[in-house]
């Protein structure tokens, strides 16, 4: 299996995407994920559920804008190189 | 001949200046740079040949101007490189890690291939912030000096390798450190990833985990020199040999750092320790997989 950079930074932009197109309303609240019903308490350490929730959260909160440029560059260099 | 001989002074007058290491408590390695000022006037009168135009040539006042203007723009260039460096990398830490000496070095090496006998596996602390390499007397305290170098070691001896079978190709050499270094970065980044979601508050750095993902190369190293030079079961009992240690090496470094971490609640504890646990034999395990996959292809020739 050799990798090169490139296909480390393609399965990357991949990734993020898939995270960022997981839909709050008709999906992550159906399966119990979504941001509404998992705010616990202070006290306590947060799960690993409320830590995955978050970061989902947070991934699509951020990387909404740099994802639109880095795709858009993305398919205009695979359409020009190949 | 004179030439030589001037050429020849100046490294002998070079002495230590006379400035003492405490001077300075950020300053990481010592400053000869003092000394070296009788230096560069040699370097005018080197080539025997070349001596006098070249002295005529920098005794003009535009020549001069030159100069100065070059080392003015260098300066200038140098000083943007390091504040753009600055935001993204932070080089104190990274210095941190590079400041090593030899009696650690060859500690650190034993360590890593026979880890069993070695008692003191806490890191020292100084005041709260971390001793360095150097100041470390137990050489438990992670650098980036080894794992570099057994990196690129690494990448000539799976050159050597390839070569002895008639394999080579300089791609070959580029694939390889391509694909090393994005399993390095495949493997820190979900080391990461899963001390973020078990919540562990350590001060466990980035660049701490990519020492400890780097330590294995040393283990590689070994186990393709004892493939090429014993076969194939030189190469199975080196790699055996070599995923032993490493993973006995982890467990207990991260040990002190991922298990016995500080936790507010004490109602989940077992689950927590038993999630820390997992992440801790996971990593563990993940070793051997990665030194028989990144070193076997190296070797298939091999009787």
């Amino acid at each position: 299996m050799a990798f090169t950079l490139y296909s480390l930074l393609q399965a990357a932009l991949l990734c993020v995407n898939a995270v960022a197109v997981l839909h709050e309303e008709r999906f992550l609240n159906k399966i119990g994920w979504g941001t509404d019903q998992s705010i616990g308490g202070f006290g306590e350490e947060p799960g690993i559920k409320s830590q995955l929730v978050n970061l989902i959260r947070s991934v699509r909160m951020v990387m909404r804008l740099p994802l639109i440029v880095l795709n858009s560059i993305t398919i205009v260099l695979l359409l020009l190189f190949g | 001949m004179a030439q030589h001989v001037s050429y020849r002074q100046p490294p002998k007058q070079r002495g230590r200046p006379p400035v003492s290491n405490m001077m300075d408590p950020n300053q990481l390695f010592d400053d000869t740079s003092a000394s070296q000022h009788p230096q560069p006037t040699s370097y005018t009168v080197q080539g025997i040949d070349m001596g006098l135009p070249i002295n005529n040539f920098l005794s003009e006042p535009v020549a001069d101007f030159a100069m100065t203007y070059g080392t003015t723009i260098a300066s200038q260039g140098k000083d943007m490189v390091h504040k753009e460096l600055n935001r993204f990398v932070s080089v104190n830490k990274l210095k941190y890690f590079f400041t090593v000496d030899t009696r650690y070095v060859t500690k650190k090496l034993a360590l890593l291939l026979f880890p069993y006998t070695h008692q003191n596996w806490e890191l020292g602390y100084r005041v709260d912030s971390r001793l360095t390499p150097r100041e470390d007397f137990h050489a438990n305290a992670p650098d980036l000096y080894i794992p570099t170098m057994a990196f690129i070691t690494y990448i000539l001896l799976a050159g050597v390798a390839l070569g002895i079978q008639q394999r080579f190709s300089p791609e070959v050499l580029g694939m390889c450190a391509s694909t090393a270094l994005v399993w390095i970065i495949i493997e820190v980044l979900a080391l990461v990833l899963a001390l973020y979601l078990i919540s562990v508050h350590t001060d466990l750095t980035t660049f701490d985990l990519i020492a400890y993902s780097g330590y294995k190369y040393v283990g590689m190293i070994i186990t393709i020199l004892a493939g090429l030079l014993f076969g194939r079961d030189g190469y199975y009992v080196a790699l055996a040999w070599t995923s032993c240690a490493i993973m006995f090496f982890l467990v207990r470094s991260l040990r002190m750092k991922v298990l016995s971490s500080t936790s507010d609640g004490v109602s989940s504890h077992s689950s927590r320790n038993q999630l820390r646990m997992y992440v801790t034999l996971a990593v563990a395990a993940f070793q051997p997989l990665i030194i028989y996959w990144l070193t076997v292809h190296l070797i298939r020739i091999l009787k």
